[in-house]
């Protein structure tokens, strides 16, 4: 029994060595790239071990901007799914409005079966026609237009898991509805709306396709299609620029997840990420 | 008991849902309800279709189902068949499989190796598409990138995988790309079997295959089969792989995102890029009902348990 | 303080009828239990004077004003939540203050004001905590001390003492006793605890399926109990039912039921009423009239096999399965020696039982006004 029970473990610990080792070889590169001069796409150890990259890209002016731009979308998008997405969960959650049902099933069936991929061309058409292709603010909305379906189910499941008693004793204290709303839900539901907009924040970070489509100037473009520019276009690739960079454009992404991760577990809401 | 409850009056109600109706009805129902209509027309980005399309009835489908071209060099029926592929052998087979492997051995780890191993899975989910898609650039490299390198140390032939062989190339991305979903999913799957269970399997001296044979996989059925219907859903739509091979070379690698990519935005022709995109859409309309049926069940399950 | 009168109060949800049609008038500094199963329809009532719940018909009025479609917040009501639904990103000074802040009460007097009720309540040195950080029976009193700080029209509670633990309940219950009698505040009070009833009200309205059975002073209901719903779940044990058939022997009535032995009785008008409708009737004798008999000694007895032989310190509780299938509990004083499954009889005055006529609603007695 006992010697099966070994025989088992060192089994287990060998396939999760393996599996760890062959999920992280495609990143390993990028622990030692950035920190190396003359970094190239081999696997090398850096000689000294330097920051002269990052000084580099902080050196780039259009590397900069992109990042700034990826944050004024993503904060951009956050703010505004945050606030929609809360409101209209509320309503989701506590009215009695006639055809709720069916309204999250509509929603759910949409916000499922419209992917990016599949709508990229009616909302090129829906964004040429507003005219604000090539804008900050076309990246925006239709983030959040895109991110909204899911942050409101998100958010509804955490409102529906406060007690209605919360809201009512406001109520008979002499509340209006609006005020045990800001008063009460909206503190409680800060987890939720935490969890919500570190999910869109992450989205939009990482976006690529709905600016790489609405954008076309260069320096409107977030630093996910500035990358892909740099190593996809710009001839060779200035390799130990683009490692450091990548690194750096991952840090809020890692950061954030990390926080959220730590902070609330991770949880499955309605399919997050994807 | 459940119709009780503080009600937030339906007038209220619809003006705190307006500003999301508002951009979910721009970006989401409109455009899918544009993408039938244009799927309809020869519009296009230049020219006097541009402005004044015409309404060419089913001809984008035909087109696309025409069996002259259909199989031919770029074609729809191909891009079709490799998303087929793609979807079995990169979600089902890849990510799924390796989700529960993954979970399943992690059971048996310390804590500590335990998030270890979840951490280097998560960190292939959570990275940012071009950043993943630069890393395998430069892992798959022919001369210098580390598969290769590590393929010449163990004595094998090195290879230019972007080119020779793209399309194993992105199934092995996308497996890699998103089995930290499955594995969360299977992990919190197999936390929430009650410990007495397997313990009671120990005492039989059931081995861990039969464990999971007998006991688990049963129990956390529902599970899998929810993960099957989105990782097939995601999968379905992924655009990541354009970062790798665009779709190259000469459309061994050309799924169906890409495709449509291709038709709308590189020739410009938005009639038969939206025709494709219905019939995405409807592929997707149908997990999205199988997974909606599904979790609706499940609720009615948990209804009757309370 | 003030009164409040429900007028023929009607809830439906969709074709159910959750309350038929009530009419309750509660006088200014009455302390008045909704009591009745779960289901009954007693929280729905509380929840239609507060404001939170429309009735579908019908009116209330609170001091004389009528209230049937004014928000809760125009009510001027306190209300104290079974789950207390104190606010967990709110220390409990901020808790218990929230009533006088959303009426724009300065910050300082507020707070001064909810000193001193925590401090009457016992919970003055909580008041820098949040929720969770005290007990389940501190969180209690916070949500009373919420409901009282500032001077309502009426106080609502919705179950408060359910969530706390045996012991606790009993010292809760006195505690709200003293405040409400001390104060001389109107309260309107939903549980499912009978004891809780008896002890706090002025008066109990008994509730079953969405209609108030009886509504009365707590000691007439234990002691005339409107129906047999009321008799068995008022008192704990609740009052014993035995089903009989009444013959008539002239001016006599002879009851005889499976394990039922009585005395013929003397009829009077009440009785001959309800026996020209139907011959079948329902004895009720509480607990402690019954007391363990030997042999066939008395002429009112109650006899069938030993059950349970429970001792309980002071008292014994006794039950017997009856010949017929009942089974009856006595309550007796000390302990009894008695084997199980061995034949048993209770004895029980003739001035010490209930009749209820085959609808199950109470026979008055010989000597009350068939009026009442």
């Amino acid at each position: 029994m006992n010697r099966r029970k070994l025989v088992s473990r060192i089994v287990f610990s060998v396939c999760a060595a393996l599996l760890g080792v062959a999920f992280a070889l495609p990143l390993i590169w990028f622990v030692f790239a950035p920190f190396n001069a003359q970094a190239d796409l081999d696997l090398a150890l850096p000689k000294p071990p330097t920051l002269a990259n990052f000084a580099r890209v902080f050196a780039n002016g259009a590397a900069v901007g992109a990042l700034l731009n990826s944050l004024l979308q993503a904060f951009g998008t956050v703010l505004l799914v945050a606030t929609t997405a809360t409101l209209a969960a509320y309503a989701l959650a506590r009215t009695t409005l006639r055809g709720k049902r069916v309204i999250e099933y509509v929603l759910l069936l949409f916000s499922s079966v419209v992917s990016g991929s599949a709508a990229m061309v009616p909302i090129f058409l829906i964004v040429n026609a507003l005219g604000l292709i090539d804008t900050q603010l076309a990246v925006i909305l239709v983030f959040a237009g895109g991110l909204l379906p899911t942050a409101m189910f998100i958010l509804r499941d955490f409102i529906a898991s406060i007690p209605r008693g919360y809201e009512e004793s406001a109520l008979v204290a002499g509340a209006s509805q609006w005020r045990a709303f800001v008063d009460v839900v909206v503190p409680v539901l800060r987890p939720g709306v935490t969890i919500a907009a570190v999910w869109a924040f992450v989205q939009v970070w990482g976006g690529f396709l709905i600016p790489f489509v609405l954008l076309r100037s260069e320096q409107r473009m977030p630093a996910s299609v500035e990358i892909y520019s740099f190593y996809s276009q710009a001839g060779t690739p200035i390799v130990p620029l683009l490692a450091a960079y990548s690194v750096l454009y991952s840090l809020p992404v890692i950061a954030l997840y990390w926080y959220v991760n730590r902070k609330y577990g991770f949880r499955f809401f309605g399919g997050i990420k994807s | 008991m459940s119709s009780r409850g503080a009600k937030v009056s339906s007038r209220t109600g619809v003006a705190f849902m307006t500003p999301a109706a508002l951009l979910i009805g721009l970006f989401v129902v409109f455009p899918f309800f544009w993408i039938i209509a244009v799927s309809f027309s020869n519009r296009s980005l230049l020219g006097a279709n541009a402005l004044h399309p015409q309404f060419v009835g089913l001809k984008n489908y035909l087109d696309l189902f025409d069996p002259a071209t259909f199989w031919g060099q770029g074609g729809f029926g191909p891009s079709l068949w490799l998303t087929i592929q793609f979807v079995v052998f990169s979600a089902l087979c890849g990510q799924v499989l390796l989700g529960l492997v993954l979970a399943w051995i992690s059971r048996e780890l310390s804590p500590r190796a335990k998030s270890l191993l979840h951490g280097i899975v998560m960190l292939a989910w959570i990275l940012p598409d071009v950043v993943v898609g630069f890393a395998w650039f430069a892992y798959l490299d022919r001369d210098a990138g580390t598969l290769n390198q590590l393929l010449r140390g163990l004595n094998f032939p090195a290879a230019d995988f972007l080119i020779e062989h793209p399309f194993l190339t992105i199934c092995m991305f996308n497996a890699w790309r998103g089995a930290a979903f499955s594995m969360m999913l299977f992990d919190a799957a197999l936390q929430s079997i009650p410990p007495s269970y397997l313990e009671t399997a120990d005492v039989v001296g059931a081995s861990s295959w039969q464990k999971l044979r007998d006991i688990v996989l049963p129990l956390i059925r529902g599970h899998i089969v929810t993960d099957l219907i989105l990782i097939t859903m995601w999968t379905f739509n992924v655009f990541t792989p354009f970062l790798l091979t665009a779709g190259g070379p000469s459309f061994e690698s050309d799924i169906l995102p890409i495709y449509t990519y291709r038709i709308a935005f590189k020739s410009f022709e938005f009639g038969k890029g939206a025709a494709i995109g219905v019939i995405v859409m409807l592929i997707n309309l149908a997990f999205s009902l199988a997974y909606l049926r599904l979790a609706q069940r499940g609720l009615r399950k948990k209804g009757k348990a309370a | 303080m003030a009164s409040i009168q429900l007028d023929k109060i009607g809830k439906s949800f969709g074709a159910v009828d959750t309350i038929r049609e009530i009419d309750l008038a509660i006088d200014d500094g009455e302390f008045v239990c909704l009591l009745g199963p779960s289901g009954c329809g007693k929280t729905t009532t509380l929840r239609m004077i507060a404001g939170l719940e429309q009735p579908s018909r019908g009116s209330i009025r609170i001091g004389g004003r009528d209230v049937t479609c004014a928000q809760p917040k125009d009510r001027n009501i306190g209300m104290v939540f079974q789950d207390y639904a104190l606010y967990p990103h709110m220390t409990i000074a901020d808790n218990i203050a929230y009533p006088l802040k959303v009426r724009g009460v300065a910050e300082a007097t507020r707070h001064e004001k909810a000193r001193e009720i925590a401090e009457v309540l016992h919970i003055g040195q909580l008041l820098d905590r949040l929720p969770a950080q005290i007990s389940g029976g501190q969180q209690q009193r916070t949500s009373l001390a919420r409901a009282l700080v500032h001077p309502a029209a009426a106080f609502l509670f919705d179950e408060p003492l359910s969530n706390l633990d045996a012991r606790m309940r009993v010292e809760a219950r006195a505690f709200l006793h003293h405040l409400q009698r001390s104060r001389g505040m109107t309260a309107v009070y939903v549980t499912h605890d009978q004891a809780e009833a008896m002890a706090l009200s002025t008066r109990i309205a008994v509730m079953c399926a969405g209609d108030i059975v009886q509504y009365a002073p707590p000691l007439e209901i234990y002691r005339r109990p409107a129906t047999t719903f009321v008799a068995g779940f008022v008192g704990d044990p609740p009052m014993n039912l035995v089903a009989a058939q009444a013959t008539r022997n002239g001016h006599d009535v002879a009851l005889r039921g499976a394990g039922l032995q009585m005395a013929p009785i003397v009829s009077w008008p009440a009785l001959d009423l309800a026996l020209e409708r139907s011959d079948r009737v329902t004895v009720g004798v509480r607990p402690e009239h019954l007391r363990i008999t030997a042999g066939d000694v008395a002429t009112n007895r109650l006899h069938g096999k030993l059950f349970a032989n429970e001792a309980m310190g002071p008292e014994s509780l006794v039950t017997l399965d009856l010949d017929g299938g009942v089974r009856v509990t006595a309550r007796i004083f000390g302990d009894a020696s008695l084997r199980i499954e061995s034949d048993a009889a209770f004895a029980f005055d003739a001035d010490r039982f209930t009749l209820f006529d085959a609808q199950g609603v109470r026979i008055p007695g010989a000597a009350e006004d068939p009026s009442n």
